[in-house]
């Protein structure tokens, strides 16, 4: 059971309060009818979906509604943190930095 | 190889079951190999099979980071049915329902595969329109079905509470006879068996850990056990895992890794003889022949790797299935596992060539691939041996995704099964 610290309420609060919304930081393409097939599949479909860290969207469903980040790791489950949207990750996935 | 039938049971008997052959070799690794196939559950050792057997390319490593059937195929809740709604996947199921109708025969081995016949529950109108739908457009296709009212229900499952005044009433069902269960394992296994009776050489404990991409075009796998296997082609078939071996390969896929899990209860006497889903209250159960209910939960839905399910979701499920069936109130559970399932946007699979020239990646089966295991490996083994796709495996090519012709079976695969 993830206990998830909301950025905007300022409390932990349990799992069930909450909905994962897949992929963070997916800008959509700011002229979708220029986009060629490829590119609007890849916006709309293809994700990284890492064995590890990953920036994830969520949304405090049960609480305040607002959609925030989490950076966690899909293996341990750890939550290295949360932020609100519009914020960039302060933990990095990529290894090297 | 030894061939396994009652007259053999019956002579291994005079010499104490003592000198029965080893089921498989465990050969060390070649150099080079004509094919490789990445991940030893069912998917992964069909198709090594049937590109022995109907292809005749024997020459062929199956490379398992674990032990054989270590995955999803054994850890699935087993329920084998075809009834999809469109023609594309209605066909690629339907024909791994006919493989699983010959296959204890042809592997010799006895995979139980049981056609105790599958309900899929209706709780609204709407669920009842779908249904109506749905078996029409399976009996369009030749694939067996009915729509069944609840007294109809009831009588097949007399245990079941189909009474009107509950929250959510069963109004009905789609019934497909010849759906049912089969052993997991002795799938995996037999498959196993046979693949390496013709030539196939099986290495598990060997993890791949690169995909070595030389001018566009895949030539080897990298392996943290045995160094560098050469391969004239790669199959990649792992499941929950397919996102991170893409990635090795360069690539992304339209898939989501999330925990899958399931659980039995102690054993108990005979009392469900049938398979029973719901969409709508999200359960499914069935009772196995050694007495244990086999109830499996729906996914987690964060992306998880870590082949364990959430408490919430087993609270969920168990839930309805409580209300499904008041009499299991009281029955003890035993055991809970989780599987990681690669959900694809259309729950549809993906069998199909790759931006890497001689790779080919065969996953996306999510909540729902174990009933498609022959036929799974059937076309997959066509696929690699002709190196285009198989004609039933045509539609699921991972360009679907761009081009827009999904396939969308979110309403025949809506409970994870
Ligand atoms: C709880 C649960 C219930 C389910 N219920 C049903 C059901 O009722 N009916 C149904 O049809 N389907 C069901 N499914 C889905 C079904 O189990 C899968 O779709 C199917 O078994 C997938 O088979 P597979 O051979 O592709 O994958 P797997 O059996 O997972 O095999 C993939 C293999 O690849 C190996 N691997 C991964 N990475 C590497 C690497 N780097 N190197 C080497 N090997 C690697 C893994 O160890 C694994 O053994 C269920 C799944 C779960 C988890
Ligand atoms: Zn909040």
């Amino acid at each position: 059971m993830f206990h998830i610290y909301c950025p905007y309420c300022e409390e932990h609060r349990e799992e069930e309060e909450f909905h994962a919304k897949g992929q963070a930081h997916i800008a959509r393409p700011p002229a979708p009818d220029d986009c060629s097939d490829r590119e609007w599949g890849e916006f709309l479909y293809f994700r990284d979906n890492p064995r590890g860290l990953h920036h994830e969207l969520w949304v405090h469903a049960a609480g305040c509604r607002k959609f925030f980040n989490i950076t966690r790791d899909t293996q341990t489950y750890e939550i290295r943190e949360t932020y609100k949207i519009g914020d960039q990750p302060a933990v990095s996935t990529n290894p090297d930095q | 190889m030894q061939k396994y039938s009652g007259f053999g049971l019956l002579k291994h008997a005079l010499s104490h079951h003592e000198n029965w052959q080893r089921v498989w070799r465990n050969p060390t690794p070649r150099t080079h190999y004509d094919v490789i196939i990445i991940g030893g559950g069912g998917h992964g050792l069909a198709t090594a099979y049937y590109l022995a057997k109907e292809h005749g390319i024997t020459n062929v490593a199956v490379i398992e980071k674990g032990y054989l059937g270590g995955g999803n195929t054994a850890r699935n809740t087993t329920i084998v049915r075809s009834n999809y709604l469109w023609d594309e996947a209605a066909h690629l199921y339907e024909h791994a329902l006919k493989l699983w109708e010959g296959l204890s025969q042809d592997l010799n081995y006895n995979v139980m595969f049981s056609q105790r016949g599958v309900l899929n529950l209706g709780h609204t109108l709407q669920d009842m329109r779908d249904i109506q739908r749905r078996v029409n457009a399976n009996r369009l296709n030749g694939i067996d079905g009915e729509v069944l009212d609840a007294k109809q229900v009831q009588e097949i499952v007399p245990i079941m509470d189909c009474s009107a005044n509950r929250r959510y009433p069963v109004m009905g069902a789609s019934w497909q006879p010849r759906g049912g269960v089969a052993r997991h394992d002795a799938v995996a296994w037999g498959f196993a068996r046979a693949a390496d009776r013709l030539g196939v050489d099986l290495i598990q404990q060997c993890e791949v850990v690169d995909i070595q991409v030389e001018d566009g075009a895949a030539t080897a796998v990298v392996t943290k056990q045995h160094g560098t296997i050469k391969a004239g082609r790669i199959g990649c078939v792992v499941a929950g895992n397919s996102s991170v071996l893409a990635q090795m390969a360069g690539f992304r896929l339209p898939l989501e890794s999330h925990p899958l899990q399931a659980l039995v209860s102690e054993p108990i006497k005979p009392v469900l003889d049938t398979v029973v889903m719901s969409n709508h209250v999200h359960g499914y159960i069935s009772q196995a022949d050694k007495g244990d209910l086999v109830i499996g939960a729906g996914i987690d839905g964060y992306n998880g790797y870590g082949q364990r399910g959430s408490y919430p979701t087993i609270e969920h499920t168990v839930q309805a299935i409580v209300e499904l069936f008041p009499i299991f109130s009281r029955v003890r559970m035993n055991r809970q596992w989780g599987g990681i399932v690669d959900t694809c946007p259309d729950a549809c699979p993906i069998i199909s060539d790759t931006p890497v020239e001689n790779l080919f990646f065969n996953c996306g089966w999510g909540t729902g691939g174990f009933k498609a295991t022959p036929g799974s490996g059937h076309v997959f083994a066509a696929t690699l041996a002709k190196g285009e796709a198989h004609e039933l495996a045509k539609p699921f090519s991972m360009y679907r995704f761009y081009d827009g012709a999904l396939i969308d079976e979110h309403g025949a695969a809506g409970v994870a099964h």
